[in-house]
């Protein structure tokens, strides 16, 4: 095991690298420059001003020493200086890190909650109405646009029935983590209701399962312990992409309600040009998204001991 | 009080931060020389008790209040004027603020690294200091902008500045949730008697007009800026309405030609492409009247503004007719570059394209961000585009865009020339008589009425909705989102009272 997780923990640092080096190219290419975005409106850009910003951030170097520097200052775990608010880019991030955690968690912990429940229940009376309508939640929840639904809950919980704060950090707490964890976890509660219905109806009709049955086991000890375990295999795959996507997908709810994350931290990077803070923000998703990946292929092997990885 | 902030900080520092957004958190916890006057629409002054010129207005000296404090303690003395002005012109950083500060004798040779200290700066004692100015000045259309603010050395030398501003306005620094919201307390030592009123001020940041709209409605946020959709909206809204907050802001939004390149050469294509759209429909449906149609470049709160000039008439027989004495009688196609802004982007061009298409204009669009769109403009790397110009306070400076002399990267983007128009400015800039200038300044302005350097579309009309318990709001013409914070209160009926 422990050589198995050592081997997975490894292949993320290429993955990693990689990652870095495209972002680099990318930023390099792209028109538009965090000097020139400093005046959104007004009398013309001072060039005085906008040479020297450029001199003081280095982008004036040639590409090959910019991207010298930035390997530097990679390999030594050093993300840079923002351009924008001066302060270095992994104490930005780190100050962004626990609202987005925490969102994403709130988010897949309402996704989990609802959507595992609703979809083996839905799988459980395949065809009734109680299914029907299930699946029919399920399709909404993923065809919905999130700053839509956010809109819509913002109208309805806030504005309405005055149940949470429309928008806002607060001090982190629930109160204010209620909305943007529903407006995010309605796409993979969707998504897991699916998921969980088609494997477990899968699932119920496989030989054991039917093994079992002809043994004389009832039916509740033949779905707990033979259905949900195996379907959970399957699930498990779904709450773990889901999961390290989270925090990318962030972005829309972030800035709608106003949650101070890293999503909303790289949007407003980019538009600013800060090009410092929008690769320490992609690392470190993409970062987050491979461990959690490596975390969902360990517990394939805690869940069913005979899945085997070459 | 809560007041929605519509972008993320660009920086907590004020003389890094040009993007006028970012004064509205600036003039909470900083202030300059002097102040935007919105009741009177000229500076006044704000950090020193008075500025006697000398020198045919080279030379000012301040006499700096001896009551202001920092929000740290320490009384400010005339050295932290002297030590702030030499910060803007530091050879090594860019600090956005220093175009106001440049015309100070010797600034550019600290700025060019060929001098240490700013010569044209003098400290005569604690609370007096004296400016030379390469130039006649009024300095107060320079160092009221927040890019100027007086600032503590020591602070600014801490490495917890960038996070901790300090400063000398009437709110201090309590709080910053980067991407969620800034904080500030009520300054007890501030230097204006019984000032502030307000305890606290928190700009929640909101990005999302939506968002806004439902945190204003459900009382959760005390103010909110309104969009052209929200601004019907809340026309309709009997309730809503009683409380709205309109002002002319300075600014202009224009389709600025590029004179360098064929056919925007000619005055009468330009003025045939003024003839081609209809500028007041568009204002009317999708600017939803949250504008004026602009006559020329000043607009309507700035001095030199003429209220009996009309607009291009909306005449395509007329825009032929033009296009055909410039050899065009088939018309063109150009390229026309624009971002994706509501109010003066995509959604504009593409309502203008089927008009001129009637003159026989044909337009390719090429869409990129705001980022973009300043750096092509400043290369020249474009034929036409649509953007939003800051266009006051200062008419002459606003003029001045068109000028010869003015190279592009200022702000002459169309590289307008015209000998006529240069001696227009340059008598306003030199004459001593107010009344003189402002004939002179309104001359130039209708003078680019007739060349028609830019298709005229409309000076925009700022609108504030506020809580009706909030009291002592400023139709501020620079910016409508810079409030005077002191001066703002709110009554028994707040539900945060």
């Amino acid at each position: 095991m422990f050589g198995f997780v050592l081997r997975r923990v490894l292949q993320m640092v290429p993955m990693l690298i990689a990652i870095a080096l495209l972002i680099f190219v990318l930023f390099s290419l792209i028109p538009g420059s965090f000097a020139t975005g400093q005046q959104d409106e007004g009398l013309g850009l001072d060039m005085a001003v906008v040479a020297r910003m450029r001199a003081e951030l280095g982008l004036d170097d040639p590409l090959y020493v910019r991207f010298g520097r930035y390997v530097q200052q990679l390999a030594t775990l050093d993300l840079g200086i923002s351009f924008r608010s001066k302060q270095p880019v992994i104490e930005m991030i780190s100050a962004r890190l626990w609202p987005s955690l925490s969102l994403t968690a709130a988010a897949m912990g309402f996704a989990i909650s609802v959507g595992l429940p609703l979809g083996f229940v839905a799988a459980l009376r395949p065809g009734s109405v109680a299914d029907l309508s299930l699946m029919v939640i399920a399709v909404s929840g993923l065809s919905l646009p999130v700053f839509w639904l956010g809109i819509l809950l913002m109208y309805l919980f806030a504005l309405t029935l005055g149940w949470f704060p429309s928008f806002g950090y607060g001090d982190g707490g629930l109160w204010h983590l209620a909305l943007p964890a529903m407006a995010l976890g309605v796409s993979p509660m969707a998504l897991l209701a699916r998921t969980t219905r088609a494997a477990v109806l899968d699932i119920m009709n496989a030989d054991f399962v039917r093994t079992a049955r002809s043994k004389g086991m009832n039916e509740f000890r033949v779905v707990v312990w033979h259905v949900l375990r195996n379907a959970l295999v399957l699930v498990l795959t779904t709450i773990g992409l889901q999961f390290g996507s989270l925090l990318g997908q962030g972005v829309v709810v972030e800035k709608l309600f106003a949650w101070p994350g890293v999503g909303s931290l790289l949007v407003d990077s980019v538009f600013q040009r800060d090009i410092p803070a929008v690769q320490g923000c992609i690392l470190m998703i993409t970062l987050f998204f491979l461990v959690i990946n490596t975390s969902v292929d360990i517990a394939y092997k805690l869940i069913d001991p005979r899945i085997r990885y070459t | 009080m809560t007041a929605p902030y519509a972008s993320a900080f660009g920086n907590l520092d004020p003389h890094m931060s040009g993007r006028s957004q970012d004064g509205q958190v600036h003039m909470t916890l900083h202030r300059s020389l002097y102040i935007w006057d919105s009741a009177k629409g000229e500076p006044r002054l704000e950090l020193a008790t008075a500025a006697k010129s000398s020198a045919g207005g080279t030379v000012w000296t301040f006499t700096l209040r001896q009551d202001a404090f920092f929000h740290n303690g320490r009384k400010m003395v005339a050295d932290d004027v002297v030590w702030s002005f030499n910060r803007l012109m530091s050879p090594n950083q860019g600090f956005v603020g220093a175009r106001w500060v440049r015309l100070i004798k010797g600034a550019v040779d600290v700025e060019k690294g060929d001098a240490k200290e700013i010569s044209g700066i003098k400290q005569i004692d604690d609370h007096t200091v004296e400016i030379t100015f390469t130039q006649k000045v009024e300095p107060g259309f320079l160092f009221y902008n927040m890019t100027t603010s007086i600032l503590p050395k020591e602070e600014v030398a801490k490495p917890t500045w960038a996070t901790n501003p300090v400063g000398l306005g009437p709110f201090k620094f309590k709080e910053h949730i980067p991407g969620s919201r800034l904080v500030a307390e009520r300054f007890d030592k501030f230097y204006k008697p019984g000032l502030p009123y307000l305890d606290r001020v928190e700009f929640p940041i909101m990005a999302e007009a939506s968002a806004r709209d439902i945190a204003f409605r459900n009382k959760e946020v005390d103010t909110s800026i309104l969009g052209p959709v929200q601004y019907v909206a809340y026309g309709k809204d009997p309730e809503l309405k009683k409380h709205i907050l309109e002002v002319a802001e300075v600014f202009t939004r224009a389709m600025t030609m590029n004179h360098e390149v064929k056919p925007f050469d000619d005055v009468r294509v330009r003025q045939a492409i003024n003839h081609a759209i209809n500028t007041k429909l568009i204002v009317e449906r999708l600017a939803r009247n949250k504008a004026y149609v602009a006559t020329s470049w000043l607009p309507i709160s700035v001095p030199g503004y003429d209220k009996d000039m009309k607009p291009y008439s909306y005449d395509p027989a007329l825009s032929k007719k033009l296009l055909a004495e410039a050899g065009l009688p088939n018309g063109f196609e150009f390229e026309w570059t624009t971002s994706q802004n509501e109010s003066w982007g995509l959604p504009i061009v593409e309502a203008v394209i089927p008009m001129l298409a009637q003159v026989g204009i044909k337009v390719k669009t090429k869409v990129v961000e705001v980022a973009v769109l300043t750096d092509l403009a400043l290369k020249g790397e474009f034929q036409a585009y649509i953007g939003s110009s800051q266009t006051g306070p200062d008419p002459l400076q606003t003029l001045r865009c068109f000028h010869s002399a003015t190279p592009r990267t200022s702000c002459n983007v169309t590289g307008y020339k015209n000998a006529a128009y240069d001696k227009l400015l340059d008598e306003a800039g030199t004459t001593d008589d107010p009344a003189r200038k402002l004939g002179l300044l309104k001359q130039a302005n209708a003078h680019l009425y007739t060349a028609a350097p830019v298709w005229f579309f409309n000076y925009n009309k700022a609108v504030m909705a506020y809580q009706p318990w909030v009291h002592g709001l400023i139709g501020n013409p620079t910016e409508l989102v810079h409030q005077y914070p002191e001066f703002i209160w709110v009554d028994a009926s707040s539900p945060a009272k």
